[in-house]
């Protein structure tokens, strides 16, 4: 048994933004997973969907809950990232002075999805855009 | 198990006489914890929070908050009235503490202590809490039983967050417990009564976190004390005989019900949020891990806190503004001073001052198995194609998709829902006769019928 949940993310909307990870926690609690399981799930695809309307154009989200893992494929046409590898790495941000003087783009953002699942994977084409894939156990 | 049954003990009941069988309790429960059955409201006791929000909601007040038998009081020698400062604020300026207090001995009670006079030995405690604290913040205020009982149901994740404190109400009750054995009073002599401004208080007082229930021999309404005192007060040929009460509540005990009362005295970046639903957009946020550096948060499911608890029956707006002036003239009561003997039981009450671990209690699960739980899920969303959306009531559930809940988790028949029904009598499925049977079982029988005694008809209130 599967279910698919799928959601549309447009770039720029901030006042949207964490709309479909609070959904997708919804559906989460109804099937009794683990809280601080849940937590992680949340955590993760909030930051990410984030991303999309920080720094892309438009995206869209897949999300796949088994009962034993849930996959979410956040899939975006953007600028990409140049250089995953370095985004990785903590405190390594792109964000102007400006922004971060706001309290934004600390370079918290990948390493805290990282943190917060089990398996992660990046591809991103420059100038096209990225897919981020976050997998957490679920049991 | 055991904590669920533990916490199964409700205040709010349904006088079944009383109840109309309408929809406003279950429109605005804040769990989605009532469903209407055979005319009936009836509360899901795994969900409700005993917030009170259905009380204030209902036409024709069905919905009780059970309280004891105030003669109950006369079964102890010594008789403790444990009343909040809300109490105080409920009369009008005219009315001195002093006047108040001598009524609250005039109806029998030997000793009057005010909630909060534990307050600044709590915040001490709380304040060393918050510095030794090494999880996650922010930490939760775990003042209002409504709230915790509302992170322990729907934000699980969180219950880690709440202090492990204990409320005003018990460390006061231990205190005036401890000075009355300390005289050499026989503990069976000794009957604590609390007046409650709200149920969910009454719950928490009637099943602590901190230990087994018992430390309160009862629980009296506000609004019940509020009428036999007033009615005390304005008998003018029979004046109320005064003693010389003199209050020694400092003024951060006066104000710590209210809004902000917490937040403004633990250090750090405090917020206070008042108002269930505010509680619940907020905690979402929260459990979504939009907040950040925010170390300590004061939630209360009231608007503008305890001035607005359901047994408070003074307009909140007026409330706040005496219990502030109270909290002026105050002032200059000062922790330690000759006129507080609680601080004399610091030791004692520090030493008490802890709740045991807090349970997580989720309310939301669809079914154990996680497999079955994905299976009725997937079936409520495709349930959620025929159903209108509307969230008109007329099937007992408060919305479409908590009707979808209940279909799926066998509690409803998906026939209860109107719009299916004149589908189904259109495909000639449902016959209009057995239409009517299913909602006169959901309405009543004869609800249908013409009744000019209705509120708001002809013949109201003959």
């Amino acid at each position: 048994m599967l279910i698919k949940l799928e959601y549309k993310i447009s770039g720029g909307d901030f006042t949207r933004a964490g709309h479909a990870s609070s959904e997708v926690k919804k559906n989460l609690k109804q099937l009794g997973v683990d809280p601080l399981i849940i937590r992680r799930v949340v955590v993760s695809m909030y930051e990410a969907e984030v991303n999309i309307v920080a720094h892309a154009y438009n995206g869209h989200i897949k999300v796949e809950i088994e009962s034993h893992r849930i996959r979410i494929v956040l899939a975006d046409k953007g600028p990409g990232i140049p250089d995953i590898e370095m985004a990785m790495r903590e405190g390594y941000t792109t964000a102007s002075q400006q922004v971060r003087e706001m309290g934004f783009g600390a370079g918290m953002g990948l390493p805290n999805i990282k943190k917060n699942s089990d398996i992660l994977n990046i591809t991103s084409i420059v100038n096209e855009g990225t897919t981020v894939e976050i997998i957490n156990n679920l049991q | 198990m055991e904590a669920e049954k533990r916490y199964n003990y409700h205040a709010l009941k349904v006088a079944d006489n009383l109840c109309i069988g309408c929809t406003h309790c279950m429109q605005v429960c804040p769990t989605e914890a009532i469903r209407v059955r055979s005319k009936l409201a009836h509360i899901n006791g795994t969900r409700c929070v005993d917030c009170g929000a259905c009380v204030k909601a209902c036409p024709t007040s069905a919905i009780l908050i059970e309280h004891d038998d105030f003669n109950h009081i006369f079964k102890y020698e010594y008789r403790v009235a444990l009343v909040p400062a809300v109490f105080i604020g409920q009369f009008a300026d005219v009315y001195t503490t002093n006047q108040i207090y001598s009524a609250l001995y005039e109806l029998g009670f030997t000793n009057v202590c005010e909630v909060e006079h534990s307050v600044e030995i709590l915040n001490e405690f709380a304040i060393e809490y918050y510095q030794n604290y090494q999880g996650e913040k922010p930490l939760i205020s775990p003042y209002c039983p409504a709230i915790v009982r509302l992170i322990q149901g729907r934000f699980p994740a969180l219950v880690e967050n709440i202090m492990q404190v204990r409320p005003p109400v018990e460390l006061s009750a231990l205190y005036y417990q401890k000075k009355l054995l300390n005289k050499g009073i026989a503990p069976e002599q000794i009957g604590l009564f609390y007046v409650s401004p709200c149920a969910a208080k009454i719950a928490a007082v009637k099943n602590p976190i901190s230990e087994q229930p018992g430390l309160f021999q009862g629980v009296i309404n506000m609004d019940f004390l509020y009428n036999r005192v007033l009615r005390l007060l304005k008998n003018t040929t029979k004046p109320v005989e005064l003693r010389n009460y003199k209050s020694s509540l400092t003024a951060k005990g006066v104000l710590w019900a209210l809004t902000n009362g917490e937040s403004d005295n633990m250090p750090g970046r405090t917020l206070a949020i008042d108002g269930i639903h505010n509680v619940i957009d907020f905690l979402e946020l929260l459990e979504n891990g939009e907040i950040h550096d925010v170390d300590f948060l004061e939630l209360r499911a009231c608007d503008h806190s305890c001035a607005g608890g359901i047994l408070s029956h003074a307009n909140r707006f007026l409330l706040v503004e005496r219990m502030r002036k109270r909290a002026k003239r105050n002032a200059d009561i000062k922790q330690n001073s000759d006129i507080r003997d609680i601080d004399k039981y610091k030791e004692y009450l520090t030493e008490n001052g802890k709740t045991a671990e807090i349970p997580q209690l989720p309310m939301q699960n669809l079914d154990q198995d996680i497999s079955k739980a994905i299976a009725k899920l997937q079936r409520q969303r495709k349930l959620m194609c025929f159903l209108p959306g509307i969230d008109c009531a007329a099937c007992g559930a408060p919305t479409c998709s908590a009707f979808a809940r209940d279909v799926v988790t066998r509690k409803a028949d998906l026939s209860q829902c109107v719009f299916l029904q004149r589908m189904m009598e259109k495909h000639g499925k449902l016959s209009p006769e057995h239409a009517f049977k299913i909602n006169e079982k959901i309405w009543g029988i004869n609800r249908f019928e013409k009744d000019c005694y209705r509120k708001g008809a002809e013949n109201e209130n003959i």
